[in-house]
């Protein structure tokens, strides 16, 4: 099934407040502190290796920031979020397990803090077909409740086109 | 796994030269991480963690998410930058190749180097202020196989 082009210039406003909570910084930082073989040794709750900013509001006040920061990538969470509102739309012809992540950036207005409640405007910015992949460009822009920019976050996805009728399962369909 | 990431203190960079290497880091990724990682992020896409959807879209086997991959890079800018995501004002990679994950195991290196320095300029008519600022071009290899490219961060100095 292919992509469809006409929501190219498609535009999807916030539908929900998301607020930024210590324990959601504190997991996603613990789940990308490159614990590698100590994740698996030390269980979920190895932490060692997480950098304070992530976990300790004084630590993060002596940098300057008014509460515990978020790690780089975390807008990410939000952003994905936002992307299956076009991705999981079926109209849109997206087959989710032939999805791979082509390009990421973000562009950050400020650091993400907990306490932040923001919200996402997604806009799909192209659908192309190369080599029969489709190559969706999403950007999803990041502010607070007031209007305030905190993040723009552009994918850039690739639906790989099948080579044969697909021998997956249903079961562990997407 | 090795750890040799040099802190960077605000201001103190005034010796950084373009091609410069300054961090290197090996990071062990194992299923157990993607597993992780998906709960922590919300991506539950099976082929990080079904071995048998993987192969059947055509994969060579339980990839890690491109995500978890940006994430480990970032690591190692934010730790540059003395710890503080906050000096992080932009970062972009392409993904190029997958990280394959088996059941053992694998391992992926980051290594960021100066790209560019931007003095920065003061506030001038209807142009802002620009910070000086510090592109780090970084790589990720995994096997031998570079998996990121235009991997880039640039960080207030």
């Amino acid at each position: 099934m292919a992509v469809d082009q006409s929501f190219v210039g498609r535009t999807y406003p916030p539908e929900d407040v998301y607020e930024v909570s210590a324990e959601k910084v504190r997991e996603f930082a613990s789940a990308v502190a490159g614990a590698g073989s100590a994740t698996v040794l030390g269980g979920p709750l190895a932490t060692a290796d997480v950098p304070a900013v992530h976990t300790d509001a004084a630590a993060a006040r002596a940098l300057g920031h008014a509460d515990v920061v978020a790690p780089p990538t975390f807008a990410v969470v939000l952003a994905q979020r936002s992307d299956a509102r076009f991705l999981a739309d079926p109209a849109a012809g997206v087959d989710f397990s032939r999805v791979v992540h082509g390009e990421q950036s973000f562009t950050h207005h400020r650091p993400v803090v907990v306490g932040d409640r923001l919200v996402t405007t997604l806009h799909v910015d192209g659908v192309r077909v190369a080599a029969g992949n489709a190559i969706v460009t999403t950007r999803n822009e990041i502010a607070t409740e007031g209007g305030e920019p905190v993040c723009t976050a552009t994918s850039v996805l690739v639906v790989r086109a099948p080579e044969t009728p697909a021998p997956r399962t249903q079961e562990d369909g997407a | 796994m090795s750890a040799t990431v040099g802190s960077q203190e605000a201001g103190g960079d005034q010796r950084l030269e373009v091609g410069q290497e300054v961090a290197r880091r090996t990071f062990g990724v194992h299923r157990a991480d993607l597993v992780r990682y998906a709960g922590a992020s919300g991506d539950f896409n099976p082929i990080h963690w079904s071995e048998r959807t993987a192969v059947g879209v055509g994969l060579p086997g339980v990839i890690a998410h491109g995500m978890f991959t940006m994430a480990l890079a970032g690591r190692v800018v934010q730790d540059w930058c003395g710890g503080d995501p906050g000096r992080v004002s932009s970062f972009g990679v392409r993904f190029t190749k997958p990280v394959v994950v088996p059941e053992e195991g694998t391992e992926v290196e980051v290594v960021a180097v100066v790209g560019a320095l931007d003095e920065g300029a003061p506030a001038e008519g209807d142009a802002p202020a620009r910070p000086a600022t510090v592109r780090l071009d970084l790589t990720a290899t995994c096997a031998g196989v570079s998996v990121l490219t235009r991997a880039r961060a640039v960080v207030r100095r």
